[in-house]
């Protein structure tokens, strides 16, 4: 039989990772193989080029563009300093010279002889790439960058916003109108659904990242100053932001939520960037562990089918949010209240209740 | 590959960015019918990230519903060694990998920049961006843009054979001090396709060669007067499948298993929609409404256009067409109360969980509202791009010339408009046919006299494939079992108060007379199958119909039937439209919309 996969998201207590750490532009790396890094080690680092100015020198000395070569008065790949004259017309019979200066300190990046033009290239602005994780070098991309492995705790959230930060877990107890606690490096936990009046406090206190069960639509169009057209998220200038179930009043999965209380304090590395198109990439919490005890995680697709047993979350209106284990998956299709056909499990509750959902609907519930 | 006469089996899949479907297709006593139909998400997401998996899971389903073998493992059996197993033909359409994403440059904005962004366009691509010498940006922000924006490709044009050279190659200059990278993979050099002046090649040539990966063609606009979009438009597919394509997940692998090159489904849609109009020599807009982009496609006096919205879809998308269209556009289609945060979040959650399906009638509803807004942003921007090409080659006047903007304004003439074909998941598996019916109306809003049909089982792209390699198994599905005819929307044109008469109408349906009077405000439907129906029209007051007062003509029923739209065109339907909802109601009740919807 066709195996139904659902889109599952990663609760795992213990797990092994491996996170790429790949430059924009081919640089140096930094580390050898097998090394131990922590999440802030500069793993690798590399110039991307800096702005550029382009300057019309066949205008500015009143030449033709294919006479600007006789003009220049340095070549291409040349430093130039901001005030240096860089080209001379030859004037009328040796009077009447013009010149023109650089505007500013940088390199020559071209001379045009059709447009009569030149580019200057300001100095490279250098990039640096962290480990992002603490763990091990397992290899080296050469000039672009490294795998690190690691093993600790990954939680997936459904959406997120903003990039990597680092900082500690702390629950926020959500009856506590006192954040007087909350210092910067945090990572606030918050179980339930994350409002724009809750953000606005927590913004101010300049932490790391918030991690919430439920957001509402309008919310994080208020934080963005803009809706939220399609998810690919990850470079926001805000406070990082990842939420576990889903837009509205949702909180989160207790199981989540536990594992989060019995990390308390410690240091996690988290993502909020989401892309879910090709290649889907969700929002991560990981916080890594020196246990020795965990094992390789091999995936196995299987985890992701339905099957009678399998712990799930109902992801669609009217049950949305609600969790429950599969009972019955029926092989016929089954006529739903809008009138199509769909394959359905039948899901018992947390309360006890028995539903009929389609399958389509249900997310599997990793666990490790 | 078999020789066409001793194909008997074909299997086509396509993937598409939520779904991948598979059809079977048999010859049963003599003739290609469609027999078999499965699907599976894609999977081309984590921990997968495989295409191929999802193409499996798909043939799976067709393999159990049919009790044909298709797989040994992952290779495909062959009928020559058992008829009963196997398959003859496997074909495949892909719209996986997130699209094609273009930058486009041109020296005069409104000229070469929109030739340029016409020829993206209709090659299937997203235009982040035109750089144009005129757009009033300087050198530095242009610089930081390319950066910044990581384009797939660059199509650069610019000047006409012969003319100045100075501009295009400052372009050429602007994007090697950008040196932009491409937004998938680090070890390939960019694809820059140069369509500008040909007396300046040599120069671009020089300025790009190192830095890029620079290809070649014709000029977009070799004369002021010409418009010669084809050359790049094919070398923009070409590198599409070579670039793009090849970074969605497992693609490669699924290359090697095909029979035949694997198209985009935008361009295998396309191919069917311009069988249809050659076929029955009709004018046809089409549409093809997916999980992140939805596809248009028109032919008007035999001229093809192709539009991409990119970013307006029914799940990826979803909520970038919230944005555009606006909450109250989307609630105007609502009878039932529903708080604005409420509509926002479940659209929102349809967004981050693109592969679930509405389980309650209230969720297909706000579903279908969202489907008609995604609809009719789509078709406004095809409205606005689709200008008048000729295919290869597009004729223009000088005075065009002056009003780029405006030319092609006249090529979507919705009086002229013969056919829609709607295809698509939300239409095509749209639990009723009069819900798909209803929804093409109300986002295309056809004038006159107008068929509507439908993609019975969204197959439309594999049979697009399918004609490349066999014609005659294409249109003989597409005949049977691909397009679903569901009747004829009769809607006159003008203004009126709700309640006021508009025409009288009598049509024969099988040798019966019906006969009634249509009035503004309100919407019936004749019963009749799709068979040659005499009709007249009687208008009144400032009512019309092809500028006519007096009409008639011979018009087709289908699924649905006979559709008389009294609401006027322009349409004015807004969230303060006295008695919206028991206007919607009235609408529904007429179409037999969701007779299951308790009021």
């Amino acid at each position: 039989m066709s195996k139904s996969y659902t889109p599952g998201l990663k609760v795992l207590g213990k797990t092994t990772i491996q996170k790429e750490r790949l430059l924009p532009l081919k640089g140096k790396v930094h580390v050898d193989n097998d090394q131990r890094v922590d999440a802030n080690h500069i793993v690798a680092s590399t110039k991307i080029p800096g702005n550029i100015q382009m300057i019309n020198i066949a205008n500015e000395l009143n030449i033709d563009a294919d006479q600007i070569k006789e003009s220049m008065l340095c070549n291409i790949d040349e430093p130039v300093s901001k005030g240096q004259v860089i080209a001379r017309s030859k004037g009328l019979f040796g009077f009447f010279k013009s010149e023109v200066k650089s505007p500013l300190d940088g390199i020559i990046g071209n001379i045009s002889d059709v447009t009569g033009q030149i580019i200057i290239s300001e100095a490279p602005v250098p990039i640096e790439i962290d480990a992002y994780i603490p763990g091990k070098v397992n290899s080296i991309i050469d000039k672009e960058g490294v795998v690190i492995n690691s093993s600790g705790m990954l939680i997936q959230g459904i959406i997120g916003i903003g990039g990597e930060k680092k900082g500690k877990i702390k629950i926020l107890d959500e009856t506590d109108s006192d954040l007087s606690s909350i210092d910067n490096d945090d990572i606030l936990i918050l179980k339930s659904t994350l409002s724009y009046n809750l953000y606005q406090k927590i913004n101010d206190l300049n932490i790391q990242g918030i991690v919430c069960g439920g957001i509402d639509y309008q919310t994080l169009t208020k934080i963005l100053k803009k809706p939220l057209g399609v998810a690919i998220t990850g470079m926001e200038e805000t406070t990082t932001i990842i939420v576990t179930e889903g837009f509205g009043e949702i909180s989160m999965a207790d199981r989540t939520y536990q594992l989060f209380k019995e990390n308390i304090s410690k240091m996690a590395s988290i993502n909020g960037a989401t892309q879910i198109r090709a290649g889907v990439m969700r929002p991560e919490i990981f916080i890594g562990s020196t246990d020795k005890s965990i094992v390789e995680d091999s995936f196995n697709e299987d985890k992701l089918a339905i099957s009678i047993g399998s712990k799930v979350r109902i992801i669609r209106e009217p049950f949305f949010g609600l969790i429950g284990e599969v009972i019955e998956l029926p092989k016929e299709l089954v006529t739903i209240d809008t009138e199509t056909t769909s394959r359905v499990a039948k899901i018992k509750l947390n309360d006890d209740r028995c539903e009929i959902i389609p399958r389509a609907n249900l997310e599997v519930i990793l666990l490790d | 590959m078999k020789n066409q006469e001793n194909i008997n089996v074909i299997l086509a899949t396509d993937c598409g960015s939520t779904t991948t479907k598979s059809i079977l297709i048999e010859k049963i006593d003599g003739e290609y019918r469609l027999s078999h139909r499965g699907e599976a998400p894609t999977t081309v997401e984590a921990p997968f990230e495989d295409v191929t998996r999802g193409v499996i899971n798909a043939i799976t389903e067709l393999e159990e519903l049919s009790g044909r073998k298709i797989l040994d493992g992952e290779k495909f059996i062959n009928t020559s060694s058992d008829t009963k197993n196997g398959i003859d033909l496997y074909i495949s359409t892909s719209s996986a990998g997130g699209g094609l994403q273009m930058m486009v440059a041109g020296v005069v904005k409104n000229m070469t920049g929109e030739s340029a962004q016409r020829a993206a366009l209709g090659a299937g691509s997203i235009v982040m961006d035109i750089i144009a010498s005129n757009d009033g940006r300087k050198y530095h922000e242009k610089v930081k843009r390319i950066r910044e924006l990581r384009p797939d490709m660059v199509l650069l044009s610019g000047g006409v054979d012969g003319g100045t050279k100075s501009h295009v190659v400052e372009l050429s200059e602007i994007l090697a001090a950008a040196n932009p990278r491409p937004r998938l993979g680090n070890n390939y050099k960019l694809p820059i396709i140069y369509a500008g002046n040909k007396e300046a090649r040599k120069e671009v040539n020089k300025t790009l060669i190192d830095k890029t990966d620079l290809k070649m063609v014709d000029n977009i606009r070799p004369t002021l007067e010409v418009e010669n979009l084809q050359p790049s438009r094919d070398k923009i597919h070409d590198l599409f499948m070579d670039h793009v394509m090849a970074q969605a997940p497992g693609y490669d692998k699924l290359k090697k298993w095909t029979h035949c090159p694997i198209m985009p489904t935008p361009g295998a849609v396309g191919e069917i929609i311009k069988r249809i109009a050659n076929k029955e020599q009709i004018s046809v807009v089409g549409v093809d409404i997916g999980g992140a982009t939805t596809d248009v496609f028109s032919v008007f006096e035999d001229k093809f256009n192709r539009t991409v919205s990119a970013n307006y879809g029914m799940s990826y998308s979803i909520c970038n067409v919230l944005a555009d269209a606006g909450v109250e556009n989307v609630s105007r289609w609502l009878s039932h109360d529903l708080k604005e945060s409420d509509l926002t979040n479940r659209i929102a959650n349809k967004m981050i969980r693109p592969t679930t399906i509405p389980q309650t009638l209230d969720e297909l509803i706000v579903e279908q509202a969202i489907a008609r807004e995604a609809l009719r942003l789509s078709f406004d921007q095809h409205k606005k791009f689709a200008v008048s090409l000729k295919g290869v080659q597009q004729e223009r006047t000088i005075s065009d010339t002056f009003d780029q903007t405006m030319s092609g304004e006249t090529l979507v003439n919705m009086q002229d408009l013969d056919m829609v074909v709607g295809s698509g998941g939300v239409l095509s598996h749209a639990p009723r046919r009069e819900q798909a019916c209803k929804i093409l109306i109300d986002s295309f809003l056809p004038e006159g006299i107008t068929e509507l049909s439908v993609d019975s089982i969204f197959m439309m792209p594999q049979l697009g494939v399918l004609a490349s390699v066999n014609e005659r198994a294409a249109i003989e599905v597409f005949n049977k079992d691909c397009l679903v005819r569901l009747g004829t929307c009769i809607a006159p044109n003008g203004e009126g108060e709700i309640g006021q008469e508009m025409l009288d109408y009598t049509i024969f349906v099988e040798g019966k007379k019906h006969t009634g009077t249509l009035k503004y405000g309100e919407m019936k439907v004749i019963k009749a199958k799709y068979i040659e129906c005499k009709a007249s029209f009687n208008l009144k007051g400032n009512f019309s119909i092809q500028n006519e007062s007096i009409f008639e003509s011979s018009v087709y029923g289908g699924e649905v039937g006979i559709v008389l739209d009294g609401r006027g065109r322009p349409f004015n339907f807004n969230m303060n439209t006295q008695n919206r909802k028991s206007l919607i109601d009235n609408w529904r009740n007429a179409i037999n919309e969701y007779p299951n919807l308790e009021m």
